[in-house]
Formats: structure tokens, sequence, C-alpha cells
């Protein structure tokens, strides 16, 4: 059984071809535009694209095609376009607009995001992230996205981690929402036009591929729940990101992995399933109960200092605990980054600190994130401000808390919302959890998965941000594909398309695939067994967070595999599911993600396994430095692992060289 | 916080689809945690109904927190239940004590249809939307951001229009279902910005008139919406709609002369 992994690290093939255009970096995308492939105004009203997914990447692919004439159709299984989990987005979107004047540029953007994905994204789609991040501003603000302002008019900005510059730009604490909002009204004005088809409380559920290409899909009204077939030209996946494997995660309960899955079956290759991002500052969790965890954004490290006690379980309360009895773990251990370090080295550092007994709270894994110095800083410029000499100290804080209202208002009375506890009186108990997913489906330059026809967009695929994400850079990619990326880059494939008559839908292709997603409708239904889909779900997240989670070993891995395994199989004999197939079925529903889900985790497993340094968010515990960072490999693991399904449990690897011709590698450094 | 479990009694309205009547059924539910969130002690009786075999309660919801909208529960007579300015999603369970009856039912208006137990059909927000609630600014062709200075208290105010998740309870708590909320403070927040000048005639019009014909009632002026509103939307955007609304009829439809 243990064959598959031993046999993959021999045999692989090097046969990926990125499709990275000629020239210099910053003449790539110039080139690709000024050379690709155009379909003409009539051809395009002939072509069909289907969209899958209503997130940022979606809803402004769906919106911008449409608006070039092609007629689209795009799926969610939200009620609403609008639902789509980009609108939980908080701190802000990124782009090189140097508006601060403080140093910024395209390219240091693209190096920021090349480092801070620690060396394994690929140089020539983030720099072309980086070169539409300034176009992707003004086209929200024309669209009336009410991001913040100065008292000038002009648009306002602030820091996020692993940057030493101000390009965030962001609306309170609700920037997803309003630039979804923004893409989701682009997207109903298609809708208006005729151009854009909506089907919303629809999942997609297979992939029809004919003659190699991606012609279609196979989707499932979540209501009726009848099967239905839609042909495209192409098939664009904005499905999101797969951080719900591990049951807990700031992902919304909706979310998964099923649209991505059933291309990886059918042969689009999944690259980096191992790099998931675990955000640092998360309400911790409280009891078995929990469903989900909850944010709280990174903007909230420009003002809060993170700190523990440093006496190993300090019984006191935070406001209780003096000074220089705190141990500001961040600021000791990265002076010249502090509280701004990036994700994963924030995340780590937090839970050295509670695996060492530090921690506080009742579960004692959690660390502070205390604003007792931002409102006293604050408060003093205040009274600076309205001319008072001696305020007293009732007056800074009243002002004080006053400004920290102003900015992160609406993330603190989340705060107290969830946990019954005033965060501007005593400080915030924060702990990792799992956020995003670097990894996804394999694409090339073009967006195009290893299926012809068939893009992957935003979360849903891999490229842009290596081992680990910088903040407020998820809103920008997802923008930038499916807005600046795709509208010319899909042309490129369509432009051979124009001759192809839309295959009808009782074409033996789409028999097949229809056939196969309702054998295992029913398949699931007839297993009646005795354990919810729920509970399956929290047992298969308890085994990846505790194996392939923050820190990952050789042998926690190989059990971790065997683990999903069996219970995959468990699942597959066991499960209950009440109801019928052909009405509004939730749970129905939830046990097809899962069962995606399961055979996902036993591939991230593999992937960790296979990945023997430490990168990102990718902490294997045999490569670090002997203070204990994580120790890259740039001459064994300078690629990108694209795992072919093979059927079953196997699968190949194929690897992507990365290959550096800007940028240095050097050990990443925040000290 | 001190920490608590209780027993409750709870009455759910479950209704198979559109087209079949529906009732209340009650279940008792225990040892339930003050951390909980209510849609996590939903969770906990969904799952005792999985394991008895039933069928579990269906409700929409998402993202848990706070801002997709897709959450809906009508609880104890208010949409979203007790706590202001809060999703039925950040409702916890400490607003309620052991032995307390609630009572869940889906929204209750003519426009939204109920698909199953506590879910709805809005999907007359999203008409509403098409009818005019856009810049109509392709891809590409905008200008430099700041080539557009906007005042910052107009920003503001703009953005506090714009934080409507489109969610419903506003209509949920009308006694007119009225939609006349969540249309004001789209019309509001592009009529604010100088981005949605051009279209500022038509929008309001087109709007209203989707409102209507998707069946939602008038204002009666009663502020039990913003009451409600989970996001604190304020019934001023229902005055600039009428403004908007009232400026459209006596201007041109070809805009501002």
């Amino acid at each position: 059984m243990r064959k598959t992994f031993l046999t993959t690290e021999k045999y692989y093939s090097m046969s990926l071809n990125a499709k990275i255009p000629e020239g210099n970096i910053n003449q790539k995308w110039e080139n690709y535009k000024g050379h690709v492939k155009l379909v003409n105004t009539a051809n395009k009203r002939k072509i069909e694209i289907v969209v899958i997914g209503t997130g940022l990447a979606g809803a402004s692919a769906a919106a911008t095609l449409g608006e070039l004439g092609y007629k689209v159709k795009a799926f969610c299984f939200q009620d609403s376009p609008r639902r789509a989990h980009s609108i939980a987005a908080q701190g802000g979107i990124n782009a090189a607009k140097n508006y601060q004047n403080d140093g910024d540029s395209v390219y240091r953007l693209f190096y920021d995001t090349v480092k801070g994905g620690d060396y394994r994204s690929r140089e020539a789609n983030v720099y072309r992230l980086a070169e539409v991040s300034a176009n992707i501003i003004d086209q929200c603000v024309a669209q009336g996205v009410p991001f913040a302002r100065e008292y000038g008019g002009l648009l306002s900005n602030r820091s996020f981690g692993g940057v030493q510059v101000q390009r965030t730009f962001y609306a309170a604490g609700q920037t997803g929402q309003q630039l979804l909002l923004g893409a989701y009204s682009a997207l109903e004005r298609q809708v208006a036009l005729g151009n854009v088809t909506m089907y919303s409380r629809h999942e997609m559920l297979d992939i029809v591929v004919v003659d190699g290409k991606a012609r279609g899909i196979i989707a499932r009204d979540l209501v009726s729940g009848k099967l239905e077939r839609h042909f495209g030209h192409a098939v664009l996946l904005c499905s999101g990101g797969y951080g719900n494997v591990f049951y807990l995660s700031t992902n919304a309960m909706g979310s998964n992995v099923t649209a991505a899955w059933k291309a990886h079956k059918k042969g689009a290759y999944f690259a980096n399933p191992c790099y998931t991002q675990i955000h640092p500052t998360c309400i911790p969790l409280s009891g078995d109960h929990q469903s989900k965890l909850t944010l709280m954004s990174e903007s909230l490290r420009n003002d809060g200092r993170i700190w523990v006690p440093k006496q190993k379980d300090d019984p006191r309360k935070g406001i209780d605990i003096p000074e220089d009895e705190r141990d500001y773990y961040l600021e000791r251990r990265y002076p010249a980054f502090g509280n701004l370090v990036p994700r994963d080295v924030a995340s780590r550092a937090a839970k050295e600190r509670c695996d060492a007994g530090y921690g506080v709270g009742t579960t004692k894994m959690a660390v502070y994130l205390d604003f007792a110095d931002a409102i006293q800083r604050y408060g003093h410029i205040e009274a600076g401000k309205h001319g008072i000499h001696n305020p007293s100290s009732e007056e800074v804080i009243k002002m004080g808390r006053e400004v920290v209202a102003e900015k992160y208002g609406n993330l603190f009375e989340m705060y107290e919302k969830i946990t019954g506890e005033n965060p501007y009186e005593r400080p915030m108990r924060i702990y990792p959890a799992v956020h995003y997913t670097m990894g996804g489906l394999w694409v090339d330059y073009e967006l195009q998965t290893s299926v012809p026809g068939l893009y992957a967009l935003g979360e849903a695929n891999f490229s842009d941000h290596g081992a680990n994400r910088l903040g407020a850079s998820a809103l920008m990619q997802g923008l930038a594909d499916g807005y600046f990326v795709i509208p010319y880059t899909v042309g490129n494939y369509l432009a051979g398309e124009i001759g192809t008559v839309p295959i009808p839908t009782s074409h033996e292709a789409f028999e097949k695939a229809e056939n196969e997603v309702s054998a295992r409708i029913e398949k699931l239904m007839s297993i009646k067994g005795t354990e919810s889909v729920e509970s399956f779900h929290k047992r298969l997240g308890k085994i990846l967070w505790n194996k392939c989670g923050m820190a990952r070993n050789e042998q926690g891995l190989k059990e971790a595999i065997e683990e999903v395994r069996a219970l995959r199989e468990e699942f597959w004999n066991n499960v209950r599911i009440p109801g019928d197939i052909n009405s509004f079925n939730n749970e129905l529903d939830k046990a097809g993600r899962v069962a995606d889900f399961m055979e996902l985790g036993e591939l991230m497993c593999l992937d960790a396994l296979d990945r023997k340094e430490s990168c990102g968010a990718h902490f294997r515990e045999e490569s670090q430095t002997p203070d204990g960072e994580a120790k890259r490999d740039d001459s064994h693991f300078s690629y990108v692992a694209a795992w072919e399904f093979k059927g079953g449990n196997n699968w190949e690897l194929h690897k992507e060289d990365l290959v550096f011709d800007e940028i240095h590698l050097t050990q990443r450094s925040y000290k | 916080m001190e920490h608590y479990n209780m027993n409750l009694t709870l009455k759910v309205w479950r209704q198979k689809n559109s087209d079949t009547k529906g009732h209340f059924e009650t279940f008792k539910v225990g040892d339930i945690s003050s951390e909980m969130s209510f849609l996590e002690m939903f969770d906990v009786l969904n799952e005792r109904l999985v394991s008895e075999n039933k069928e579990p309660v269906a409700f929409d919801h998402d993202c848990r927190e706070g801002i997709c909208g897709a959450c809906s529960m009508y609880i104890d007579g208010e949409p979203h239940g007790p706590w202001a300015k809060t999703t039925t999603c950040q409702l916890h369970m400490r607003a309620f004590k052991d032995g307390d009856t609630i009572v869940v039912e889906p929204w209750r208006s003519k426009a939204f249809p109920v698909i199953k137990d506590l879910m709805v059909d809005r999907s007359a927000f999203d008409r509403i939307i098409q009818a005019g609630g856009f810049v109509s600014v392709n891809t590409g062709n905008a200008v430099d951001a700041n080539s557009l200075p906007i005042v910052r208290y107009k920003a503001e105010e703009a953005f506090n229009s714009a934080a409507c998740i489109g969610c419903g309870a506003c209509v949920a708590a009308c006694k007119n279902g009225s939609a006349m909320l969540f249309v004001g403070a789209k019309v509001s927040q592009l009529a604010m910005l100088p981005q949605g000048d051009p279209e500022r005639t038509t929008r309001v019009l087109n709007m209203v008139a989707q409102m209507d014909k998707e069946g939602f009632g008038n204002c009666s002026n009663t502020y039990a919406c913003e009451a409600e509103c989970p996001k604190g939307i304020s019934v001023a955007n229902i005055a600039r709609l009428n403004h908007e609304y009232l400026r459209a009829g006596l201007c041109s439809e070809e805009g501002d002369l």
C-alpha cells in the first residue's frame, strides 16, 4: 500500500510546459498581449463559456467576458452570487500604486510576493500580478467601491505583514465585501443585458471532456436535486480553496474542493496541495461544538502587540501582568519586522510559545494581541491635536479608544460577540487557524490547467503565492485573474475554437459523465450507515491538523496517509445520509464534498511527505535551522510538485522547475 | 465571562417545499453551552436528527462571520433574534437562559417564498440589482483612482450604505414586507458618489419599478427595518431613496438639466 509514495520519488516526468513568454520580466506580459490571438466580436457571440464560482475571480471573469460579448453561464452553490466567501476578506487589497511615495513599485511588490512565498512561486506570473495590481484599484473605484479615504479626498493605505511600505487599500474591515459587491454588480449588469446566465444554488459535479478538451459540466440543482448538462467551449474554475479539508477553518461552511477535485480526476494536475496557510490571528477554539474559526484581520498587527507571560502557566489575567513580565516574542525574535512578520512566521512562533507552556486562556492554546499601547499612543496624539497639554489618563484612554474604534471597530465588535470579552479593556486572545490554500490546480502562464480548455483562477489555482501568501494578496490575485488576465488568455485558446459548433449535450461524453455522477449519488444514499457526514469530516480534520498542519514530520505523515485511507473506507461503508435525492438535501451535498476532501487529504500528506524541506507554511520538523527557523533546500526542492491522478490511490508526480532569473534566492530573514 | 449549559425547547417551522403547507415542530435540546453560536445549537439538533434517521432542519448559512448575508432566521418574533446589529450566525447562546422556549421561523414575506423549512428564495434582491444597482463601466475603462477625489465624509456615508449584506431582515421585519431599506441603501451609495452620477435618474426609477414588480410592500415609516438590520443601515437611506425618486420624476430621463 505504501508503494505509491515511495515510488513517486524516483519516477517523475519533467514534461510540464508553463508557456512563459520570452523577454525580460517586465516585457513578458506586454509581449504576450501584443501577440496573442484575438476573437472578433461576431465570433464571440457564438462562443459559450462556463464559469464555476462567483467570488472575486469568478464574478470578475464572468462579468468581463460577458462585456466582451461571449455567452457566459455562471454557477454558484450559494443562493446568490453575492455571498461567495471572498466577501469575508477583511483587511485589504495590495496594489503597487505608490500613492504614499514610500518607495513602492511594481518590482517591489513582485519581490515582496516572491520572497513572502519563500521562493516557491513562478516569477513571470507574480510579476504580471504586480503589474496589473494598479488597474484593479482603478477599476474598483470606477465601479463605486467605497475605499477608505484621507481628508484630501484621496485613497488611504495601510501596512500588512512581510512588507515595509504602505500599499494596502481597504474599506474598514470589509474590503472583500466591497470588492465582491463591485464585481457582483458588474456581473448582475451583464445578467440583465443577457450576456451572462446565472445558475445559483447549483453545484458542479463533473467536468465533461470531449476529445481531450474540456467541453462542459454536469451540475446539480441543489433545490430540486436534478442533474443538468451544460456545454461550454471553455470552462473556468473559480471555485476557491480547500481549507475546509481541516474541518475547522476560517472558510465558509460551504467552501469545498469538489469542482477542483473533479477536474483533477479528469486530468488536471493538482499542484503543491500541502501548501496551506495557517493564519496567526484567529479567535481560539472554545469547545467541541465549534463549527468554524473566525479570523481577526492581519491589519490588527499594525497596532496590536503580541505577547505571552514570561512565566509558564501564569495564572494571572493579562491586564494584571506587569510590563517587565511579558514576552513580546515577535519583537524579541524579529526586531526588523516585529509584529508584522509574515503569516507563516507569526503562526509558528505562536505555536512554539504555546507548545512550550506559555499559552494563555482556559485552553492555554492562545496568545495575547494587545492594544493598550496603541490606545495610549493614539490618545496622546489626539490630546495634542486638541491642544490638551496635560491630559488625564482617563482622557487619553477615551480618545485613544475612539481612534482604535474608528480603525478596527467592526473587528472588536465581532470579537466581543463571539467571546463575550471587551477587547478595549483586556487583550484579545488569538491562535493560528487554517485560512487559505496556496496549493491548487496546476496552471500555465495562461491560467490553463493540464486539460486544454479548462482554466483555474484565483485561490483555485496554485501559481502566485508560492509556499506562503502575504496578507491582502488574495483579493489582488482573484481580481487580477478575472478582470485582467483571463480575458486575454482564454481568447488565445478560443480563437482556435471559432469553428467548433456547440456540442449537443446528448453527446455520449455528457451521457457518461452524468451517469457516473448519478451512480455516485445513489451509492452514497444507499450506504445507510450509522455515522453522520459531520462526524466523518471532523475526524478527517483532526488527522490533517495534527499531522499535516503547521508542522509535519515523516512518521506523522505516513501515519496520516494510513489513517485517512482507513477513514475513507469507513465512510463509504458507514455514512448515514437522511432524506432523498430529488429534493433539497444538505446532508447529501456535504457527503459528496467530504468524500472528495478525503481523497484530497491523502494527496496533501503525500505531497508533504515528498517535500523534505521546510518552506513557507510547510514546516518539516526534520529541516530547521539551529534557532528553529524553517530551512529551505533549494538544491533539491525548487520545483512545483504537480500531481497527476492515476486512479485509486495512485498519483504520478510531475515537477516544474522554478527558474529565478530576477530574484536571488536567499534564506528568508525578517530579523 | 461565566459559561453555563442550558436545556431549551425549540419550536421550529418545518415545510417540505414551496408547494406544501408548513407547521411547527417542537424539539427539546439539552446541554447547550452558552459559548455556542445559535447556528451551532442547530448543528447539535441536526446531528441528533440524523442519528434518529430524521431529516435535519434546512436553513441558509455560509460564512458564519456575519458578512455573507445567507443566514436568515426569525427568532422569537425578530429577524436574527434578540441582539441588536447581529446576524443569526453571530447570535450566541448566552443570549438565552436555561428553560427558555425559542420560536424559529423563516423570513415571512410574499416576495421571499419558502423553499424548505427555514430557507427562503431571495432572488428578488438580485433582480433589483440587475435593474440598476451598478455603475455601467466595463473592465479596462477606468482612469487613475486618485484622479477622482471624494470628500471623506461622503465616501464614509457611501460605505455605510454599501455595508448592506442583502440578508432581507429589513423585509422580514416590515409589516408591509417593504424592501425600501435594501433598495435605498444601494441607490444612496451610488447617488452619493460621483461615479454613480451619470445613471442617477434611470437607476432609481428602474430599481423602484423592479421592487414593485417583485411584490414588496410600501414603506409606512415604522423604522422596524433599521431596528432589525444586522449592519445598522439607517432609515436615512429610505429618505434619500424618496429624494432620489422625486428628483428623478422632476428631471428628464436624460439626466440632470
